[in-house]
């Protein structure tokens, strides 16, 4: 029997892109109040889109969030391609797929080493690490670097993305830009992600365990980012054009951010659900990597989204060499993007780096918006890591309140919460 | 001492902390000649004793307006970092609508749980003393502010236009291809990246000083345009300027 009185707030938890609180409040053991609260100042972008013409729309998507500008970019896209009836090439397939590459081994790269190591070096960020973990802070740079310069070449800049448009690129990279690109996967960038998961194979993640629903895009002959079906551990796969069936928004008081659920309480989107549902689809040495991280599917201890990340940065480094080969072998032809705006409602669908993502507009004859609904994946997680806040609070309440409350960070840091999207959120309050 | 340096975000996509986090190397130098006090995205740490405070994001809360004014009371120098913090950005996009009518499209019957105001840049609220302007802002020009702040050199705004730079790298004038473009009147700096990667410029670094609006009438005469053609398109950035609103 506990007696332990635990009362804390972390205000605007740290290290997780946007503003987000913990509130814990135990008396004699017995906990009163354990909250995850969104207090991200709402952007009202579904609001603020309303008139502007469908490129525009394309062109500020992005700015929903700085970290994600591709996913965003992508599903407001491919949305608009969906309400027009576009037709994309093959070689725009590859590019964009490719594109979608940079940016989740960008952002996985960022989560990895800048947003959650630091915990389980002991410090508060990775700025104390430059001068005692050198190598670890310089490989971590020049992956993420390089990731960037990748995104560059595709489409002029990562944060926010320009030549990819509707129907495609506006601006082509060079053969020779691919090939470079393709020298450095296969050669370094290969090297240091085994070195990366010979680092992560010595981080001890905690313990714990909660089962509850997976749902991430799924296609039958790939590991889905973009585009596929909506597939989720407890149902058959259904279109995207269902997803409201699936999301189920509901307002709660204490979060600018909405909150969802499926077929359970809460339903887990990101790498973790990515990985859950997909794993056999992974390539070869991203599925050693989660074999040498001790990852196996289905797995339910949500610390070990970080895991799957890397799992998916080395698929995403051997699915980019694969595109690379494909597009070199046929060379880049010259292409413009077409396409005929039409009155209509379209649904696009992507992986964000944090979960799946869709953007649904519907446009007027002239290609202008009319209305947009956006759901985000970290929306998508509030209610996951309120669960389970819920269920680990009392499985550690009788550890030191600063223990607790670093626990507690980390379980949300590993969601790689991406509150600005949607609204900010990390502050653990303890009261 | 090294001077001590602090972010803070306000309503926006974090994209510029993410740009200064892209310093990539560079910020391990910029780490060896100050101290990053605040850095929530990418820090733990956190410190109400600092010199300089770069402020990301537009004022929409009335919270936020408490927020920025402790800020400045503790800041020496602060600096609105981005379009957003300049000129209130994509933020300003919801100005256009009444408050109510942005609560009610996004929360429904639950519009009364939450609260906003229109979307203010930060000089608006407390003085700023250097603006960074930009979405995303340009990496090289928070650098060139740092070195001239550590150095007690004047920190400058490019003056131009942006078709100067566009013009230098060789583009053709996106007003060819039957496009509009707000390179003539908007502040460059940004090496006119966006047309360079095949785009027009949304004008996100805001106006130039002393904009030479009747040559911007002219060139859309020419064009068959007018500034009603293209107010909409203004509106995105600079939704809080006054040729925005008429």
């Amino acid at each position: 029997m506990t007696t332990a009185n635990v009362n804390f707030k972390v205000h605007h938890v740290a290290r997780i892109e946007g503003h987000g609180n913990i509130i814990v409040n135990a008396k004699d053991g017995k906990i009163e109040e354990v909250k995850w609260e969104v207090p991200e100042s709402p952007r009202f972008f579904e609001s603020m889109l309303r008139g502007l013409s469908y490129s525009d729309v394309n062109f500020i998507a992005p700015r929903i969030c700085g970290i994600c500008a591709v996913a965003h970019a992508t599903a407001s896209i491919e949305a608009a391609e969906a309400a027009f009836g576009v037709k994309l090439t093959e070689q725009a397939k590859l590019l964009r797929d490719l594109l979608f590459d940079a940016e989740t081994l960008t952002s996985h790269i960022l989560h990895t080493y800048f947003l959650v190591a630091p915990d389980f070096f002991g410090v508060g960020s990775v700025i104390p690490l430059a001068a005692t973990h050198t190598d670890v802070v310089l490989r971590a740079l020049r992956l993420k670097k390089f990731g960037n310069n990748w995104a560059d070449v595709l489409c002029g800049r990562k944060t926010h993305p320009l030549s990819q448009v509707a129907g495609g690129f506006v601006k082509l990279p060079t053969e020779e830009q691919l090939k470079g690109i393709k020298d450095e996967l296969e050669g370094w960038v290969m090297k240091d992600m085994v070195t990366t998961v010979e680092l992560f194979k010595t981080l001890k993640f905690p313990d714990f365990v909660r089962e509850t629903e997976y749902i991430a895009l799924t296609k039958p002959n790939e590991y889905a980012f973009v585009g596929g079906q909506i597939g989720s551990s407890d149902t058959k796969p259904a279109p995207v054009n269902d997803y409201l069936k699936v999301t189920n928004e509901f307002c709660v008081p204490w979060s600018t951010a909405k909150f969802t659920k499926h077929m359970r309480d809460s339903y887990q989107v990101g790498a973790l659900a990515r990985f859950n549902i997909n794993h056999e689809k992974l390539h070869p040495k991203a599925k050693k990597v989660a074999q040498d991280l001790g990852l196996k599917a289905p797995c339910y201890n949500p610390f070990l989204i970080s895991a799957a990340q890397l799992v998916e940065t080395m698929h995403v480094v051997e699915n980019s060499i694969m595109i690379l080969d494909k597009l070199l072998s046929k060379g880049i032809k010259q292409e413009t993007p077409e396409v005929k705006v039409k009155a209509g409602r379209g649904v696009g669908a992507v992986e964000a780096p944090r979960g799946i993502l869709f953007h649904d507009y519907t446009f007027d004859d002239d290609g202008k918006l009319i209305a947009a609904n956006i759901i985000i994946p970290t929306n998508e997680n509030h209610n996951s890591i309120q669960h389970d806040f819920d269920k680990l609070l009392p499985e550690i309440i009788d550890q030191p309140q600063e223990k607790i409350k670093l626990t507690m960070e980390m379980l949300v840091r590993a969601y790689d919460p991406c509150v600005s999207c949607s609204t900010h959120m990390l502050d653990v309050k303890f009261k | 001492m090294k001077p001590r340096v602090a972010f803070f975000d306000f309503t926006g996509c974090e994209g510029c902390q993410l740009e200064v986090l892209n310093f990539n190397l560079e910020i391990v130098d910029l780490i060896n000649v100050v101290d990053i006090v605040e850095f929530r995205e990418a820090s733990s740490d956190h410190s109400d004793n600092y010199d300089i405070a770069f402020i990301e994001g537009s004022i929409t809360t009335e919270k936020e307006i408490e927020r920025i004014q402790g800020i400045r009371n503790n800041a020496k120098i602060l600096v609105s970092l981005g379009a957003c913090a300049c000129t209130a950005g994509v933020n300003a996009l919801k100005n256009f609508y009444t408050m109510e009518e942005n609560l009610k499209l996004v929360y429904g019957e639950n519009a009364k749980w939450y609260k906003t105001i229109p979307a203010r840049p930060v000089h608006s609220v407390v003085p700023v003393d250097f603006f960074i302007h930009g979405c995303p802002p340009i990496r090289g020009e928070v650098i060139r502010l740092v070195k001239c702040l550590l150095t007690g050199k004047k920190f400058e705004l490019y003056h131009d236009p942006v078709c100067v730079e566009c013009k230098l790298n060789e583009n053709i004038c996106v007003y060819e291809k039957g496009q509009t473009c707000f390179g003539p009147v908007t502040r460059g700096g940004c090496n006119s990246i966006c047309v360079n990667g095949g785009r027009h410029c949304w004008g996100c670094r805001a106006l130039v000083d002393e904009p030479n609006l009747n040559a911007e009438k002219e060139l859309l005469a020419r064009y068959n345009l007018t500034v009603n053609d293209i107010l909409g398109k203004y509106r995105i950035f600079n939704g809080t300027l006054e040729v925005a609103k008429s």
